[in-house]
């Protein structure tokens, strides 16, 4: 290994510190010594942290009495988030990254004062947070609350320290050392053309997957529901507002806009109950839910072709505020109600594979099913590219990437303890496609019955009672994740808040906040595959390069709308339920993603020659490609026909062709040839995925052995200037780091160097 | 005296809060252009407040961000 590629100790001439200034760093010696100092109370501090996740797991995974609290998934997960971070991450710090204060961060060196701008980390770590989290933590744990809370919980957890967090952390840094550069950038630089090209191609389709899933769990909220129609789509008059007003009456007022915009969609939430309660009300609002899906394309398309800040910057701004505030508000619900749970640890569904809600044994599925809050590879594009332009130093980047998922990794345990904490015969009622329980009550009740669950016993009364308390005309089959989560949340905040009609204003709020973080990710999802078709189509006819081009904007809007837009069709119509064939390909798609960051990761701590430590990318990898690859084999090869794509087809197709008249869950011909058509496409989809991942992930691995081959590689970092600023790594500062701080704050203003650069 | 440091930390703490907030929510952008601006020793003027928010959601239609799924 050359000295070069070893970046914290081969810059010593360079990263010379101006002799009129403090440090710019910790002293890596004194650092050293202050990890390593273990005074008594610290050392207590960490046994107490150890000792109750251990009594939390223990109460969670060997105890498992009748019932057990809620408050154990806290223990247990936060426990554990802390042990890892302080250790693991400081790990994969020390050995891996090395990160060098003396170097200064594209904020600093490439300080602009808009793009680019270096941001307190603490402020970065909440607008990071809020970047990537958003419905996916949400829905994935609700649909795998049918294995049992056990394996969900699990993979979360561990999940997320060991490959969503790396994931995060490594991209940041490797961005944050390339100037801030994209994943797919990246991608280009280091495995070449062909697998530059896959990955590129990978994150369209993906995109185009996401989006429409995203979007077929709004639908599935919103279908029958007028108050849930009226009150979100309300929501586009009030950012409409929210726009105008910050453009010319008072521009840059974020949280006044905010504050307005907020009591506005509560009173939108309220309102909607009124409404809901007339009859013209409900006449107008009541809408099917191909018409729900007609409406979020269309939708979509002009959110996407409206300047931003007539709609999407004010949207971003509501649901920024309702994320932060819901997520500790039903942080602080969860740890003073404490529900109990009486879902059993591992469910009969976890070895049979024959769940209702989505079909497929545990392995692979419970793993492609959760994919955001354990490990999402949609990160790898903000963690790329966005944030990394804004961190101050580079030591902040574990604290900002590996700290900020751990967080999202929170809010899917609490979405998974809101699921459980519903009644199991309600949850599946809930989560069985209409194809099996016929969307009646007594459908449902016959189908959740005759599942032979344990303990599950459920009446008629349950559904209606809950359903009129929620506001509804029925939650018999609201499949997608977000209904069931609404219902859980209802009720662990009518338990914080008592109330008597609390429960239905508490749902529709619950609605309100899934729908406008995924009307928003549609939104911008479409935006960046739009520009991301038009620079392709650009190296072919240059004029689509061009992005204030209307023709070519609204075209290469059109086509993907057309893209999701056909998706969502297809599953809103889908006779054997949607979201439950659907949603696997969804977390297929986003793990193939992740695949594909930590392949390059990968590759480019192989070129740092950082042979050693290579398995901290590479195990995350491995286990990422074996689930993905081993998942869509099954999609695609699988003779079962509830989980492979192609067996149901093909057990269509014959039927057809034996001239059947029904089969299945489909009770007419015509319903018979959708099955085939949807099939084929999602099939389809699995190969072009699969084959794309494989590519990737070959040429990473060729990339790495040649680096091995070669001891190193190319170096691709940008080169390193000197740092002038200073601040802490952490939350809370270290003594040394205060000390050192207390000097820089001592400078006076003409002394202190500019923030910025230039 | 006590009554006075404890209310002294409590506006402490609520300014502290405020501005985390107004830092996520990105409302400070325009004060840390102008810190950047003024830095930066540039011999144009900078941008009025109203002109630099156009320019960032101009910006932000010229370079669109991802949001999480």
């Amino acid at each position: 290994m050359s000295e070069k590629h070893n970046g914290a100790h081969g810059h010593k001439g360079v990263l010379e510190t101006d002799p009129d200034l403090p440090p710019t760093a910790i002293d890596a010696a004194v650092a050293d010594a202050e990890d390593r100092r273990w005074t008594p109370a610290k050392i207590a501090l960490w046994l107490g942290i150890a000792l109750l996740g251990g009594i939390a797991w223990i109460m969670l995974a060997i105890v498992r009495g009748e019932t057990v609290n809620a408050i154990w998934f806290v223990f247990a997960a936060v426990s554990t988030y802390f042990i890892a971070y302080r250790f693991y991450s400081k790990f994969i710090e020390r050995k891996l990254l090395q990160p060098d204060d003396r170097r200064a961060t594209p904020a600093e060196y490439k300080a602009d004062g808009k793009d680019y701008v270096a941001t307190d980390r603490r402020v970065l770590y909440g607008h990071h947070f809020a970047a990537i989290a958003g419905a996916g933590p949400l829905v994935g744990p609700v649909l795998a609350a049918q294995m049992g809370y056990l394996p969900g919980t699990l993979w979360i957890i561990v999940g997320v320290i060991l490959a969503g967090a790396v994931q995060d952390y490594l991209v940041m840094f490797f961005s944050m050392r390339r100037g801030g550069r994209s994943l797919g950038q990246m991608a280009r630089e280091e495995l070449g053309v062909i697998g530059g090209t896959a990955a590129l191609l990978a994150t369209l389709t993906i995109m185009i997957i996401i989006v429409a899933i995203l979007a077929l769990v709004v639908v599935n909220a919103l279908g029958e529901s007028p108050w849930g129609v009226f009150s979100v789509s309300m929501t586009i008059p009030i950012a409409l507002f929210m726009g105008v007003y910050l453009r010319f009456l008072r521009p840059g007022k974020v949280t006044e806009v905010s504050l307005i915009g907020f009591a506005l969609l509560m009173l939108a939430i309220v309102a909607g109950g009124w409404i809901a309660e007339t009859e013209w009300g409900v006449a107008l609002f009541t809408l099917d839910r191909v018409t729900i899906a007609w409406g979020i394309i269309i939708y979509g398309f002009i959110a996407a072709v409206l300047p931003v800040w007539l709609l999407l910057a004010p949207r971003d701004y509501l649901s920024t505020f309702m994320k932060i505030g819901t997520i500790v508000l039903l942080a602080v619900a969860i740890i003073i109600t404490r529900p109990e749970i009486s879902v059993p640890a591992i469910s009969e569904f976890a070895a049979t594979g024959t769940g209702p809600v989505v079909p497929g044994p545990l392995f692979p599925f419970l793993f492609v099913t959760i994919a955001c809050g354990a490990l999402s590879g949609f990160h790898a594009l903000i963690s790329s590219g966005t944030t990394p332009k804004l961190i101050e130093k580079e030591r902040q980047a574990r604290f900002i990437g590996y700290g900020g998922m751990l967080m999202e990794s929170f809010v899917a345990i609490m979405a998974l303890v809101a699921a459980l904490s519903i009644d199991r015969g309600i949850y599946f009622a809930m989560n069985s496609s209409a194809a099996a329980t016929g969307g009646t009550v007594e459908g449902a009740v016959a189908f959740v019955n005759g599942l032979g669950l344990t303990g599950v016993n459920l009446t008629p009364d349950a559904l209606t009672s809950l359903a009129g308390n929620v506001g509804e005309e029925s939650i018999v089959s609201r499949t997608g994740g977000a209904p069931t989560l609404a219902v859980g949340i209802a009720q662990i905040m009518q338990g914080l808040f008592g109330g008597g009609g609390a429960m239905a204003f508490w749902y529709h709020f619950a609605i309100m906040f899934e729908a406008l973080f995924i009307l928003t990710a549609v939104d911008a999802g479409t935006r960046v595959a739009r520009f991301m078709l038009q620079d392709s189509i650009g190296n072919f006819i240059p004029r689509f390069r061009d992005t204030s081009w209307r023709v070519g904007a609204w075209l290469c809007t059109a086509i993907m709308v057309a893209g999701w837009g056909a998706i969502l069709i297809m599953g809103v119509t889908d006779p054997l339920g949607g979201i439950n064939t659907l949603f696997p390909l969804f977390g297929i798609a986003n793990q193939l993603l992740a695949a594909i960051a930590l392949a390059v990761c990968m590759a480019i701590c192989a070129k740092k020659g950082a042979f050693k430590y290579l398995w901290i990318p590479a195990l995350p990898l491995a286990f990422a490609a074996v689930v993905t690859i081993s998942a869509s084999f099954l999609k695609i090869f699988s003779p079962v026909p509830a989980i492979g794509y192609w067996a149901q087809h093909n057990a269509f197709k014959d039927a057809l062709a034996a001239g059947e008249e029904s089969f299945g869950n489909a009770p007419t011909v015509e319903a018979m040839e959708k099955v085939v058509t949807n099939t084929f496409i999602q099939g389809t989809l699995s190969i072009v995925f699969v084959t794309l991942a494989i590519i990737v992930i070959i040429t990473a691995i060729l990339a790495t052995i040649r680096a091995y081959r070669n001891g190193g590689g190319d170096e691709t970092e940008d080169a390193p200037v000197p740092s002038r600023i200073y601040a802490p790594a952490g939350l809370i500062p270290t003594p040394p780091e205060k000390e050192l701080e207390a000097q820089w704050n001592a400078l006076g203003p003409a002394k202190r160097p500019a923030r910025s650069g230039h | 005296m006590n009554t006075g440091t404890a209310l002294g930390r409590a506006r402490d703490a609520a300014r502290g809060v405020a501005w985390f907030f107004k830092g996520v929510m990105g409302e400070n952008a325009y004060a840390a252009y102008l810190e950047h601006h003024e830095a930066s020793h540039c011999s144009e003027p900078p941008m009025t407040e109203r002109q630099f928010w156009r320019d960032r959601t101009d910006r932000q239609d010229a370079n669109p961000e991802g949001r999480c799924c």
